[in-house]
């Protein structure tokens, strides 16, 4: 029999012989035994919890946080079209699903041991680890940039107190201020981002302050739906937003928080507002556990996800160098749950199939105006890669009601997302 | 008899794992009323057709034609029969 003949009878019977919700979840983790830890509760670790424990197994969250401040839609906090606790999310709903959590942070992972160190003093001991840390900015790559530059020229590629700290800056810029900013090169957090953020500061800047101005600074040439937000930037803001890239001498060298100047190789710019997005890397309690590379991220099986570094440690989310996939949320919660399924196969001593995985990121160019890029992954040649012929970005000559729906689907996919990770 | 086979099917059922790509289906199609939709309630051939007709361009969409390609005619058939059986 076919393995999808298989699973049609055995979905038929069940139909049939039992209520439907009895049935699958028990048998998840039929012949699963151990231990598993979790550490960091965003929407990586967050859902792989939530599916190990669904799947009846013994899970720990590590997570210090009791409230996580999500990256999607951040922007538009910044650009003052959404208030800042529409981004706010809490575990009290993981917790009363069953979910044990340890409310303090992973200090050190032993993985010889498979042991983790808590800064409150307590050690866990685990079967399979799943690490999905997030990222750590880098204060050691762009002179002038460090942790306290950034309370002057925000990142907010954390979201939070950084995220309100920008929108401040943004609703106090004098009339004809100057806005400057910087975007690394890859990779990094969120690739399209840094440009929904330039959007949606013209459009602060052209709603709200005309006489004010954008500029953007790219230590690269090309990037995600760069012909969509263009063909919006030439529509909407012409004249309000200048992008730099790096062909142009867009790539800023250094930074001076004193001053407020950002500098490239060709020019010192003078800002009333500064938004830098340094270069990044994962989160440092990778490094600690030994999975992080010489690059900063962590390489991984695309199969499984465990660490190539370090057996019985999975990494998930930004973190992971997970090939052709970006760093996003919709693709973090998607390994968390392909991740979870490997890990309970693996403790029940089966092999994990290969898996398909699949990424949508929304961005929005202005209000009602949204666009997106899909892909579709799977394991090739050891690394997570493009499925030929699927994926792709809107596409270039749709109509506004096209992008409209865009909209309402990007806002949509927020609510379905947060409501499944934290709801 | 039919319980007796149920059970020798789920103790044969070998891999924990949902098809390859169903779980990233919830990562937009949740509860029902909102603009993208549930999934909830459809059959698996409602939702085979429905990536079929994705994937030939016969259905218009935003991303559902360019995912639907990602996938075989088996996968896709796959994909719906969990997502049928309450799979999430």
């Amino acid at each position: 029999m076919t393995r999808l003949g298989r699973r049609a009878v055995l979905a038929g019977l069940a139909a049939a012989a039992l209520p439907r919700p009895a049935l699958p979840r028990p048998a998840l983790a039929q012949g699963a035994r151990g231990r598993v830890v979790v550490v960091g509760g965003g929407f990586g670790g967050a859902t792989a919890a939530r599916v190990l424990h669904r799947a009846g197994l013994a899970v720990t969250l590590v997570e210090p946080a009791e409230t996580y401040w999500a990256c999607p839609f951040s922007n538009e906090v910044i650009a003052g079209l959404r208030p800042m606790s529409a981004q706010a999310f809490g575990y009290d709903a993981l917790r009363a699903s069953g979910v044990t959590l340890a409310r303090t942070s992973a200090e050190a992972i032993d993985g010889a041991a498979r042991r983790v160190r808590l800064a409150d003093g307590t050690a866990l001991d685990y079967d399979r680890l799943i690490l999905s840390p997030g990222i750590a900015l880098r204060f050691d790559a762009l002179p002038g940039y460090d942790a306290a530059a950034a309370e002057v020229m925000p990142h907010a590629w954390k979201a939070g107190a950084q995220t309100e700290l920008l929108a401040r800056q943004l609703a106090a810029l004098p009339e004809g201020g100057t806005v400057v900013l910087s975007v690394p090169g890859n990779p990094y957090r969120c690739p399209p981002g840094p440009y929904e953020r330039a959007s949606l500061i013209a459009h602060y800047l052209k709603t709200r302050k005309p006489r004010a101005k954008l500029i953007v600074l790219d230590a690269k040439d090309t990037f995600s739906k760069q012909k969509l937000f263009q063909q919006a930037w030439a529509a909407l803001y012409p004249g309000i937003l200048d992008y730099v890239p790096l062909a142009a001498g867009g790539q800023v060298t250094s930074v001076d928080a004193t001053a407020m100047t950002v500098a490239t190789d060709f020019e010192t710019y003078k800002a009333d507002l500064a938004c830098i997005i340094p270069p990044q890397r994962a989160a440092p309690i990778a490094s600690a556990a030994g999975v992080a590379d010489r690059s900063g991220w962590c390489p991984i099986d695309p199969v499984t996800f465990e660490s190539r570094l370090v057996p019985g440690i999975h990494v998930v989310g930004d973190a992971a160098i997970a090939g052709a996939m970006p760093k996003s949320a919709f693709a973090a919660n998607a390994q968390g749950k392909v991740c979870a399924e490997a890990v309970i196969d693996l403790l029940a001593g089966r092999a994990p199939e290969a898996p398909k995985l699949i990424n949508t990121c929304y961005s929005l160019v202005a209000p009602g105006y949204g666009i997106s890029v899909a892909g579709v992954y799977h394991p090739a040649n050891g690394v997570l890669a493009d499925v030929e012929g699927a994926g792709g970005t809107s596409p270039v000559d749709a109509p506004e009601t096209v992008r409209r729906q865009e909209a309402v689907y990007a806002e949509d996919w927020y609510r379905t997302i947060t409501a499944a990770v934290f709801g | 008899m039919r319980a007796s086979l149920l059970l020798v099917l789920l103790a044969t059922t070998p891999a924990a794992a949902s098809p390859p790509g169903a779980s990233s289906c919830s990562g937009c199609h949740g509860a029902p009323g909102g603009a993208v939709p549930s999934l909830a309630g459809h059959s698996a051939d409602d939702i085979a057709a429905s990536l079929a007709a994705f994937r030939s361009g016969a259905r218009p969409a935003t991303v559902m034609n360019r995912i639907a390609k990602g996938f075989s005619d088996d996968e896709s058939q796959a994909i719906a029969a969990w997502i049928a059986g309450g799979g999430q």
